[in-house]
């Protein structure tokens, strides 16, 4: 039986006020400003703008406010915002070739041209919390050295020159988007890219991990990471030609992996590919493992049965906000569902537990 | 115009001294670029996700025209951008040049340079161990 009900209006008025005055928390405390994130919180503000997957500090900022810190939510509110907005086009693809890098880092080559730079990473940090955080937030100046910004070249092009590892020729399909069209398998490498770009950062190291530990294991080298910023150009029709709308800060990763080569291939390493808003290096160097495990198809390689190399495992459960969308939504009134769930229980308790003359009889 | 785009809003409206009279052609508006990469960074392209962007286009009363696509979702920082575009088409151009577009270039140039000499001061020098086989 089906009973519409209502009510509840106060108690959820109610509800949110409570919920702003928490937000709040010690009003003798100083509340936070959009400014201070951004500025000071700026890695939850990058994973927010990645996940969100609009580049806008300001508006991550304050949608972490917003959530209280739960970068989820966070996350949610982002992309509820950009749905508002209209679309005035898409950009030419960024040349992170022409990166002016803050970071630079590969691990399959220690003289790689352009060095070795370490950035401003945890890396090498000793993990203890450091108290004068907590006493004051005054620092030194970072150390300089007189260098002009140039464009360092990619790692990869130097085993490309001689044929070690699979290229990846320019192309100009336009891409599929799946905030257009609903994502559909068999996808793309170029439909993949975009939702591991948005994926959520702990399912996509999750996946990552296990291809380290032997699920589709292909042995991952990071052949180059950088983080750096990229001018984003884009045609503007009214003009008849392409100008620099904008800048965004980029984290890339390429992996360098194993592979024996097959009937048309022959022995080289193939390639991974990750590059996401932000600086935001674990979920970069995730993705290129989980981009590289998912092209087991096109390389020729076994199906091992890994999660990491089913596409629909990967695509359709590593979206934070569709994922949490329907998992939240079995808090919110059932009672109907449930009223029907409760009749049958007791129906069948009734028919099992009913007549103890029948067994007898059997 | 990249320049002028790339720009902190307040920079571009601070320096932009000058508000000849103008109609809109199309008044500020709020939206988004969806921007690609490519995959292995040469291939194939992708959609990476998308920008806020905010555009305008304007006509002064001398018939100038300027166009404005502005990162983020400030109207003055697109109403002053398309003003210099305009303003650059007319006989005040070498001014606007001298007042406002040299200076953020410096700025910017100012920036990108003290980015790069931290970047420089982490550079790793290797030095070889001397080896034990010896």
């Amino acid at each position: 039986m089906y009973v519409a009900v209502k009510g509840g209006e106060r108690a959820i008025e109610n509800a949110h006020a409570w919920l702003a005055e928490e937000r709040r928390g010690d009003p003798s405390v100083d509340a936070l400003s959009i400014e201070q994130i951004r500025e000071q919180l700026s890695l939850a503000v990058n994973r927010v703008m990645a996940e969100g997957s609009l580049y806008d500090a300001d508006l991550a900022a304050l949608a972490i406010k917003q959530a209280r810190g739960d970068l989820i939510e966070a996350i949610f509110l982002i992309r509820a915002y950009r749905t508002t907005l209209p679309r005035f086009g898409g950009s030419a693809p960024v040349d992170t070739g022409r990166m002016t890098c803050a970071r630079r880092v590969s691990a399959t080559f220690k003289d790689v041209p352009g060095g070795q730079i370490l950035g401003p990473t945890f890396d090498y940090t000793h993990r203890l919390l450091d108290f004068k955080l907590a006493a004051d937030g005054d620092v030194p100046d970072a150390d300089t050295r007189s260098a002009e910004p140039t464009h360092v070249p990619h790692v990869t092009a130097f085993l490309n020159r001689e044929g070690l590892i699979e290229d990846a020729p320019a192309d100009d399909t336009p891409p599929p988007d799946l905030t257009r069209e609903p994502l559909e398998l068999p996808a793309s490498r170029a439909l993949r890219l975009q939702a591991l770009a948005r994926a959520d950062e702990g399912f996509t190291l999750g996946m990552a991990y296990s291809t380290q530990r032997g699920y589709a294991r292909n042995h991952a080298f990071v052949g180059e990471l950088r983080i750096g910023s990229v001018p984003v150009e884009m045609d503007i029709p009214e003009l008849g030609f392409a100008v620099e709308i904008g800048e965004i800060e980029v984290t890339e990763c390429e992996t360098v992996n194993q592979f024996k080569g097959s009937k048309t291939e022959p022995p080289q390493f193939t390639r991974g590919y990750g590059l996401v808003f932000g600086q935001t290096e674990r979920k970069a160097i995730s993705m290129a493992l989980v981009d590289r495990a998912l092209r087991w198809e096109e390389l020729g390689e076994d199906n091992q049965g890994a999660p990491a190399q089913d596409a629909e495992f990967v695509l359709y459960h590593g979206d934070n906000i569709q994922a949490t969308g329907f998992l939240e939504h079995i808090k919110l009134p059932h009672y109907v569902d449930f009223q029907s769930e409760l009749e049958l229980v007791r129906k069948l308790r009734r028919e099992a537990g009913a007549p103890p003359v029948q067994e007898a009889a059997e | 115009m990249g320049l002028l785009a790339k720009a902190p809003a307040a920079r571009v409206t601070a320096l932009l001294t000058e508000h000849p009279a103008f109609d809109w052609l199309r008044p500020p508006e709020v939206g988004s670029t969806m921007v690609r990469g490519r995959a292995g960074g040469t291939g194939a392209p992708f959609n990476l996700g998308e920008i806020t962007v905010t555009r305008c286009a304007l006509r002064l009363s001398c018939g100038a025209v300027g166009h404005a696509y502005v990162q983020g979702r400030d109207k003055a920082h697109a109403q002053a951008a398309a003003l210099v575009d305009a303003l650059m088409q007319t006989e005040a151009a070498p001014r606007i040049r001298d007042t406002v577009l040299d200076p953020l270039d410096r700025e910017a140039q100012a920036k990108r340079r003290t980015r790069a000499a931290k970047a420089a001061a982490t550079k790793v020098e290797f030095f070889t161990m001397v080896r034990g086989e010896d």
